[in-house]
């Protein structure tokens, strides 16, 4: 199918200075054009904020609703569901979106996820994976970590870890805290996480590979990977927005909708981390993206299934920590879009001519409400349900194409 | 033993204002006179069930009570029992084991089986802290909690601040020493709530791999040495040690256990000479506490605590089914 050349103007590019944007064949051909080509369609953004579509880097679900009311143009699967280890399910995977939407699987690090054997990381590369992933735990044994690391090294693919210590978590679904302990929820210390952070980057720097901490959401775990970029190590983190404005406050009327994994940790913790958006130490923001029906979330907290359906809030809660002051435009869409792209090694995530046009128009001023029972993921199992928020994706287009 | 600890009717807000709940899902919901008016209340079936052979009161006559219990319990669920049926009430015993919750059936689908049963009041014991709560949002009728995971047991701190207040005098500006197993501890919890919203000093006395994080924040004083947490205290208030926590996760073993906090005539000393030992039973004897204390004609409150238990069932019971009974300013 032919498309149109399409033409937007007057949007704040990024958030910052107003400018036009000229599409063609799908791509981004050209910013304040001089001319445009004949049957150039015109979109009036009218001051709206222009930016490239989210890369939502680990994601459980492929969510289609979702991640288009979210503003997502391209999300990167975990690995857990399936699991994906081997080539044949990565291809199903990564066809999995199209066209409206790109799913770029993850690599089980090990056969069945289960923590043992490496799994065919270089043929699931073959296949289009574009990094590798312990899961949703991490990988008990330093020694399977380690050959894990090196292996992935030399396909040149990062490994994106998650960091929790399992001999101190086990049993827990909760940070060890007042709240833990006035509601009666077994918890664990908030060192289990910089302590696997720990292991993980002395493995990194032995065996020379990149390694990106999905999720790093406690203090001192922040201060060793602050430590690991000061000494120049390939090392990168995430955070969701939950960990950014919840602390472990949220789950005191059980509410199953904040049980996390890793879980919502203290209220200094939180801080620490806002502190790590605003100081670079973060690199990716990311949904989490993980949709749990009733029958994982209407149970007693301790029962219930970790996770939450992130794709919707995402850059609402974004523009949220602009609106703070914590970052600018510009650093947002880097946390959003650009450096996952570049984890990912794709030519995408910014407003660059020759790049394919996976872009977003957002309202980024209106408020709404956040209502768990009418979100467009296949699940409402939001821990933001009530919270009043500002701002939305109101037009999105993948390789010029637009979907909303 | 003495009835000048009960406040006139005139003392608390009228009707309903006196104990504005629905359910007992907690001590943390309640206030200071709350509790006290479930006290008082409690006294009154204290010298009913004492009075010899008619110990029947028909105001609950009618109504249909539920004890569901996902859990094991034999004495807990006794009394419930036995406090609905001296109120007239129609009770049943639903026991998990017998249930279709074996068969994969949830909770809350169980819950709507009891609410469309038009149950009158359900009890409720479960094993996960807060599903007591997922139920009472669900159903149209009083909830009790009978005991939910490590969270709260509030009918269990309500007879134990009736035993201590009956003991004492009065149940403020005392010192009370909690020990064992606190991490593991409903009763050690609502415990907590309760006698340090009365206005106790509350100790939690425990090894260190069972002391809860952060419980000085819950306003209780922790001690990982018995003799010093013992010392002065007006009340030693064991708790049962689950024989599984002794199998060398938490605790290297029974015997350890005993040298270290045990409950035996010589710790005890070190306590107020008029301390009363109190246990929620059941006992491990000779494990958390030595027979000859268990026994103590004059200190130990153990049989007194579970007669305190019906009364404080009772009281609960008929408080919670004013509303449905019609009672005048209840609404």
């Amino acid at each position: 199918m032919e498309l149109n050349p399409l033409l937007i103007t007057n949007a704040r590019l990024l958030g910052g200075e107003s400018a036009s944007l000229l599409v063609e064949r799908g791509r981004i051909a050209a910013l304040d054009p001089a001319e445009t080509p004949e049957g150039t369609e015109t979109v009036d953004a009218k001051g709206q904020w222009l930016a490239p579509g989210i890369i939502d880097l680990g994601v459980f679900a492929t969510d289609k609703p979702a991640f288009h009311f979210g503003g997502i143009t391209r999300a990167a699967l975990m690995p857990d569901s399936g699991p994906l280890d081997n080539s044949g399910l990565v291809e199903r995977a990564a066809k999995g979106g199209k066209p409206d939407l790109w799913v770029h699987p993850l690599a089980a690090a090990t056969k069945g996820l289960a923590g043992k054997e490496l799994a065919e990381i270089g043929l699931m590369k073959q296949a289009g994976a574009r990094a590798v992933a312990t899961g949703r735990a991490r990988i008990a044994d330093a020694g399977v970590m380690r050959r894990v690391l090196a292996y992935a090294a030399a396909l040149g693919l990062t490994v994106i870890a998650h960091a929790e210590d399992e001999g101190l978590t086990a049993g827990a679904v909760a940070t060890d805290g007042e709240m833990a302990t006035r509601i009666g929820l077994a918890s664990a210390p908030a060192i289990a996480e910089a302590m696997a952070i720990a292991r993980d980057l002395m493995l990194a720097e032995e065996t020379g590979a990149a390694i990106h901490f999905r999720q790093v959401t406690t203090a001192r775990g922040l201060d060793l990977i602050r430590d690991a970029k000061a000494k120049g190590l390939p090392v990168t983190c995430g955070i969701t927005p939950a960990h950014l404005f919840l602390s472990d406050t949220a789950i005191g009327d059980f509410r199953t909708f904040a049980r996390l994994s890793p879980p919502l940790r203290s209220e200094g913790d939180r801080h620490a981390c806002l502190a790590a958006v605003a100081d670079g130490t973060i690199d990716i923001l990311a949904s989490g993206h993980d949709p749990r029906g009733p029958e994982d979330k209407r149970l007693p907290f301790a029962e219930a299934a970790p996770g939450m359906a992130g794709a919707e809030t995402l850059l609402a809660m974004g523009l949220q920590l602009v609106r703070d002051g914590h970052v600018t435009p510009a650093r947002l869409f880097d946390l959003l879009a650009a450096k996952p792209a570049k984890l990912l090694g794709l030519d995408a995530g910014r407003l660059e001519p020759g790049l394919e046009a996976d872009l977003i128009l957002i309202d980024e001023g209106t408020p709404w409400q956040v209502d768990a029972k009418k979100m467009a993921a296949y699940a409402g199992n939001t821990p933001f349900d009530g919270m009043p928020v500002q701002g939305r994706a109101t037009m999105l287009w993948k390789g010029g194409q637009r979907i909303r | 033993m003495t009835s000048a600890t009960i406040r006139p009717a005139s003392d608390y807000p009228p009707g309903g204002d006196a104990f504005r709940h629905r359910h007992l899902t907690g001590i943390a919901q309640l206030t200071p006179w709350e509790i006290s008016y479930v006290l008082d209340a409690a006294e009154e079936w204290v010298e009913m069930n004492r009075s010899g052979a008619a110990k029947h009161d028909d105001r609950l006559a009618g109504l249909t009570i539920i004890n569901a219990f996902f859990e094991n319990s034999t004495r807990t669920l006794l009394s419930f029992e036995i406090a609905g049926k001296r109120l007239g009430a129609d009770v049943v015993n639903m026991h998990a084991a017998q249930s279709s919750v074996k068969k994969g059936e949830t909770l809350i689908d169980t819950a709507m089986t009891l609410n469309a049963m038009r149950a009158d009041a359900i009890v409720i014991r479960h094993a996960s802290s807060g599903a007591v709560q997922l139920i009472a949002d669900k159903v149209d009728c009083p909830v009790l909690n009978a005991g939910d995971g490590r969270h709260e047991h509030p009918t269990q701190a309500l007879l134990d601040a009736l035993t201590i207040r009956r003991r004492k005098g009065k149940v403020e500006g005392l010192t009370v020493a909690i020990c064992g197993d606190v991490l593991h501890s409903r009763v050690a919890r609502s415990n907590i709530l309760a006698l340090t919203l009365l206005g106790n000093e509350v100790r939690v006395v425990a090894p260190p791999t069972l002391i809860p994080p952060a419980i000085e924040r819950m306003h209780a004083i922790p001690f990982t040495d018995m003799d010093e947490g013992l010392k002065d205290a007006d009340v030693v208030m064991m708790l049962r040690l689950q024989n599984e926590r002794m199998d060398g996760a938490y605790l290297p073993s029974p015997r350890e256990y005993h040298a270290l906090y045990g409950l035996t005539p010589q710790r005890l000393d070190l306590a107020k000479p008029d301390a009363i030992v109190m246990h929620p039973g059941p006992m491990n004897r000779g494990v958390e506490i030595d027979s000859s204390v268990a026994d103590h004609p004059t200190r130990s409150t153990i049989t007194e605590q579970v007669e305190m238990g019906v009364a404080v069932r009772m009281a609960c019971l008929d408080i919670l089914t004013r509303r449905k009974r019609g009672v005048p300013g209840w609404n």
